[in-house]
């Protein structure tokens, strides 16, 4: 039985929300457009209405497609392709917005909010804003809208609503069965199975979203020809969009530094640049509208940014989501086909926006006179145009597969790639932006808060200059003194090191002098500590990360250049640890103690002969009794939950005083983008440990050698894959398998032991069992030494015992480990901006609002 | 001149600057003869080169030589460019866990000699579920630490 009832009733709310928006667009466009007072308020309130049965149908959009993927119906392929049954409850949400179109939707759902917010907040700017707004939504809407346009048969947007037999049409199944339905969908990728990304794409759309409200209030602006009076209102969201896209940001982030194994928090990959860029065009966008408000300054440049950083918001849009990064980035949506109607959207606003500022561009104000080197706008703008070259260094690299595409499309061959090492490439560039930012951040504040003029220039900086100085210097005596890195390797690295010290003196004397004052003016003082503690976290815990897996074992197969070369650093940076096989590693003796099971409703991982996966379930069936943390969970039998797809490898970390610190890197065998590797951190104050399992033998498909047989007495030593065994000793036991022989019954096991290596000994205990008239032989294994034994037979007349061994690859792991240093600065300094960015919006909303009361 | 002016002349400047070294910087797709005539005229950008790997009947890569009991570091194989040159390639890094799996790997790096020092591969899985439609996975060899 297919449920189509709920598809439909989403998908004539999808059609419903276009319709409602884009008479929402017309009747807030004749709003503003009649001169009539009474018509421009009727056409207010009914657009008014629009907009609210706009917003109830996007819910009713969310509702069916939630429902659907809630209750597992994978009819629909939308529920088929990003969820399944085995998902718990909690990572649904995140089912919503894996795909192109839940995103879409999620964006959606935020305009209609802040919409809803802006209506109720602001009466004065709601017809032009609005019909901006609905304008957007109605572009949005038709993204997922899933309509076919008759006679020229062209098809606009993605529906999340389409059955499998509409979206996958070509398997042979629906001919064979018409009412098929799949058991279970493909699920979330299991990557995205993190809490952190369920959180993390919702703030980072409510972000894109609120980039759209300054930009609605700049149109209006230049639209009703008030020039100026939209600063006021706009400022206040300004900084809010800033604090949440910057939040989202740094989640995404925090995510990866936890979850992916590139060894950081930023892989400058498009789709990471394509949401920074906006943000740091935004940050520039209200130091410009600051300086307006306090100086009648900058206003073009307001404009300017304003329209920039929206359509910096939909350009990313259009990279991420067309498929023109192609095979430029690993995390890219895949093409819905959507890239057409991706382009008109953008071109439309841009051709909007910038027509409109260049119709009006003569009759905005601006400032002819001079401006001042020892002003604070000077200042403040030179921190701005900083944002904006780094914004547009970051840009122009990333859009590189654009530039083939456009080439190509003239007719010429351009095969331009991506630079090979982007780490090296954009930080070239990027760490001289954050010197300047740095520094301006800390001249700017000093401008805007103290009396400076050019007599007293060099006595006001004076101080601050030399005490950073000093300080750099303290830094790096201790840097050097403790190994932690080598500041005169390289020198750049000074530079911002001072950069950064320097804001952080200068911003703090301004927060104590007015924290005596009134402290809520003191936002802008606070995220600048903020931003110069990031810097100082990125330089030391990227700039100064170091390997300490460096292989010692003293293994080199060959004395070929490329093995001697950078002093054989290059092919060492791996360590390969034997299972129970201690290894020295720098400062740590490393132990890998075997592969671990994740219950879903346990403290502990599992060890993998406690349970067996039941196959294709996400259940396993317990094999003894499991207690952890003194608690019983399960008894022997029991069925229990697991994350099947996760494999934990414990591994120990010994530190020279002795101290032991257990850690669990993951494999997560991941069908939708193939295995992936996550890390294990072990957090520090001062430095983070962060490892991981670069390769792991595959113990399923691990080859055994041919069975050889031995005949052998109690006692006798032989060798055994390369090792010295003896067999110890031959018993008769009363049980096996944990069951009680019965009285025709009998079993008799030999322990064989076996020397290792660095002399440890392992047992190794195969049974004879008579049960029941029958012979049984298990085998059994042994992964440390990599040994499954038989045995085989008894031979009473030469008190001799039969045994069948077969060889294979010991269990090992190659492990990689990075020393972090000071990445904690980075996130408290991420803290610390946020405080600071509350603050200024408080401030700046308090402002709005007493004037707003006022009626001015 | 005014001062707005200098300044802008030094926005455009920094600006342009940077243009051209995102032009000049920027890899290139290619093949192994043409990153051999690069690496022979002194050209030190790393290339992209997308090709095949050799695998045997049962699918088990060919010439692949990767012993981590000896050296985890340390990977060779056989690649086929979209030209048919096939080259020994030097990965020093363990071997990405999927590479059996790969369609298509493109690899990044360059040529020392007669071998191809590649610095980080991309491989092409097919997607159990995408008909047809391969997916980009990146392995990256961690960057250098000093």
């Amino acid at each position: 039985m297919f449920h189509t009832t709920i598809g439909n009733i989403g998908h004539l709310c999808i059609i419903l929300s276009f319709v409602a928006s884009v008479i929402a667009t017309f009747g807030y466009f004749k709003s503003v457009q009649t001169i009539d007072l009474v018509q421009q308020e009727s056409w207010k309130r009914f657009s008014r209405y629009a907009f609210y049965v706009h917003s109830a149908a996007v819910v009713g959009v969310i509702a069916s497609l939630f429902s659907i993927i809630y209750n597992h119906y994978f009819e629909y392929h939308y529920a088929w392709s990003h969820s399944s049954k085995a998902l718990p409850v909690y990572y649904i949400i995140s089912c919503f917005w894996e795909g192109q179109e839940g995103s879409f939707l999620l964006w959606i759902f935020w305009h209609a909010v802040l919409g809803i917010v802006l209506i109720n907040t602001n009466k004065h700017w709601e017809a032009p804003v609005m019909a901006i707004f609905a304008a957007v939504q109605t572009f949005l809407c038709s993204m997922i809208l899933g309509v076919v346009l008759p006679v020229i048969d062209l098809k606009i947007g993605s529906s999340p609503f389409l059955m499998m037999r509409e979206a996958m049409p070509d398997l042979p199944i629906w001919q064979m069965k018409p009412d098929f339905i799949a058991e279970d969908g493909r699920g979330l990728n299991p990557l995205l199975q993190n809490y952190w990304m369920v959180i993390h794409p919702p703030t980072l759309f409510l972000g894109f979203a609120t980039t759209l409200i300054p930009f609605a209030y700049a149109m209006a602006g230049l639209w009703r020809r008030e020039y100026s009076a939209w600063i006021r209102p706009a400022l206040p969201w300004a900084l809010f969009s800033g604090l949440v896209l910057g939040v989202g940001i740094i989640m995404g982030g925090y995510w990866a530094y936890e979850t992916l194994n590139f060894g950081g928090y930023w892989n400058w990959d498009p789709v990471e640049n394509a949401s920074f860029v906006p943000w740091l065009v935004l940050v520039a966008t209200y130091h410009c509208m600051i300086i307006y408000k306090t100086n009648q300054t900058a206003l073009r440049t307001s404009f300017i940014l304003v329209i920039a950083t929206f359509i910096l918001v939909l350009y990313s849009t259009f990279l991420n989501r067309s498929g023109v990064l192609g095979e430029a980035s690993v995390h890219s949506f895949t093409d819905l086909g959507l890239s057409g109607q991706l382009l008109i959207y953008l071109l439309f606003f841009l051709l909007i926006a910038v027509g409109l500022l260049a119709w009006r561009w003569k009759e905005v104000p601006s400032d002819e006179k001079e401006v001042s080197t020892y002003s604070r706008e000077f200042w403040i703008f030179m921190g701005a145009t900083t944002l904006c070259l780094s914004a547009f260094q970051i840009i122009a690299a990333t859009s590189l597969p654009v530039y083939n595409k456009i080439v190509e499309g003239l007719g010429f061959v351009s095969k331009l790639a991506p630079p090979a090492d982007a780490a090296t490439y954009y930080s070239k560039f990027q760490l001289w932006f954050g010197v300047g930012i740095a520094v301006f951040s800390g001249i700017g504040q000093s401008f805007w808060w103290k009396k400076i003029k050019q007599e007293n220039f060099a006595k006001y900086f004076l101080t601050p200059v030399l005490a950073s100085l000093i300080l750099t210097f303290v830094v790096i005596f201790f840097t050097t003194k403790s190994q932690t890195g080598d500041f005169f390797g390289s020198p750049t690295y000074i530079v911002l090191l001072f950069g950064g010290i320097f804001s952080i003196l200068t911003n703090g004397s301004i927060l104590f002098d007015i924290f005596k004052g009134n402290y809520k003016l003191s936002g802008g003082a606070v995220t600048h500590i903020g931003v110069a503690m990031m810097l100082l976290g990125i330089l030391f815990s990227s700039g100064y990360s170091k390997v300490v897996s460096i292989n010692t074992a003293g293994f080199n197969i060959s004395n070929d250049k490329s093995f001697t070369d950078n002093n054989g650093k290059e092919n060492k940076e791996n360590v390969m640890l034997w299972l129970n096989t201690p290894q020295k590693m720098d400062n740590y003796t490393l132990t890998y103690k075997g592969v671990r099971v994740e219950g879903r409703e346990l403290p502990d991982y599992l060890r993998p002969e406690q349970v067996e996966i039941i196959e294709n379930d996400f259940h396993a069936v317990a094999l003894q009794d499991i207690e952890q943390k003194g608690k019983k969970y399960y008894s022997k039998g029991d069925t229990l939950p697991v994350f099947p797809e996760n494999k934990y490898y414990e591994i120990d970390f010994r530190d020279k005083d002795g101290r032991v610190t257990t850690l669990y890197p993951r494999f997560q065998i991941n069908k939708k983008m193939g295995n992936s590797v996550s890390p294990a951190l072990k957090r520090n104050l001062g430095t983070d440990l962060y490892t991981y399992v670069a390769l792991a033998p595959d113990l399923d498909q691990r080859e055994w050698s041919k069975t050889e047989d031995y005949n052998i007495a109690v006692k006798d030593t032989f060798f055994l894959n390369d090792y010295v065994a003896v067999l110890d000793n031959v018993t008769r036991v009363n049980e096996f398998e944990g069951k009680p022989l019965g009285a025709n019954d009998a079993a008799v096991q030999a322990t064989i032991k076996v020397m290792g290596k660095e002399f440890i000994q392992y047992e190794i205990k195969p049974t004879f069992v008579i049960r029941n008239g029958m012979v049984a032989m298990p085998p059994i294994e042994n992964n440390e030494v990599g040994i499954r034994a038989k045995f085989t037979n008894i031979d009473p007349k030469t008190g001799k015992f039969g045994f069948a061994f077969n060889t294979t690859q010991r269990d090992y792991v190659v492990l990689k480990a990075i020393e972090k240093p000071l990445i904690n600065l980075l996130w408290i300094g991420t803290l610390v901006l946020m405080v600071g960015f509350t603050m200024a919006i408080i401030r700046r909303y308090r402002e709005f609002k007493l004037m707003r009361d006022k009626g001015l | 001149m005014k001062k707005t002016h200098i300044f802008g002349l030094i926005v455009i400047a920094i600006a342009v600057a940077i243009l051209v070294s995102t032009g000049t910087e920027a890899s290139t797709y290619t093949d192994f003869a043409d990153a051999e005539v690069k690496a022979k005229s002194g050209d030190v950008n790393q290339v992209h080169v997308v090709g095949k790997l050799k695998k045997s009947a049962t699918g088990d890569i060919e010439d692949l030589i990767y012993n981590p009991a000896i050296d985890a570091n340390h990977l060779e194989f056989t690649l086929t460019d979209n030209k048919g040159r096939s080259q020994k390639v030097v990965y020093n890094a363990p071997k990405p866990q999927d590479l059996g799996k790969a369609e298509q790997i493109v690899i990044i790096g360059s040529m020392e000699g007669q071998v191809f020092k590649c610095e980080k591969i991309l491989l092409k899985c097919p997607s159990k579920y995408q008909d047809g439609n391969a997916e980009f996975k990146e392995v990256e060899k961690p960057a250098k630490q000093s």
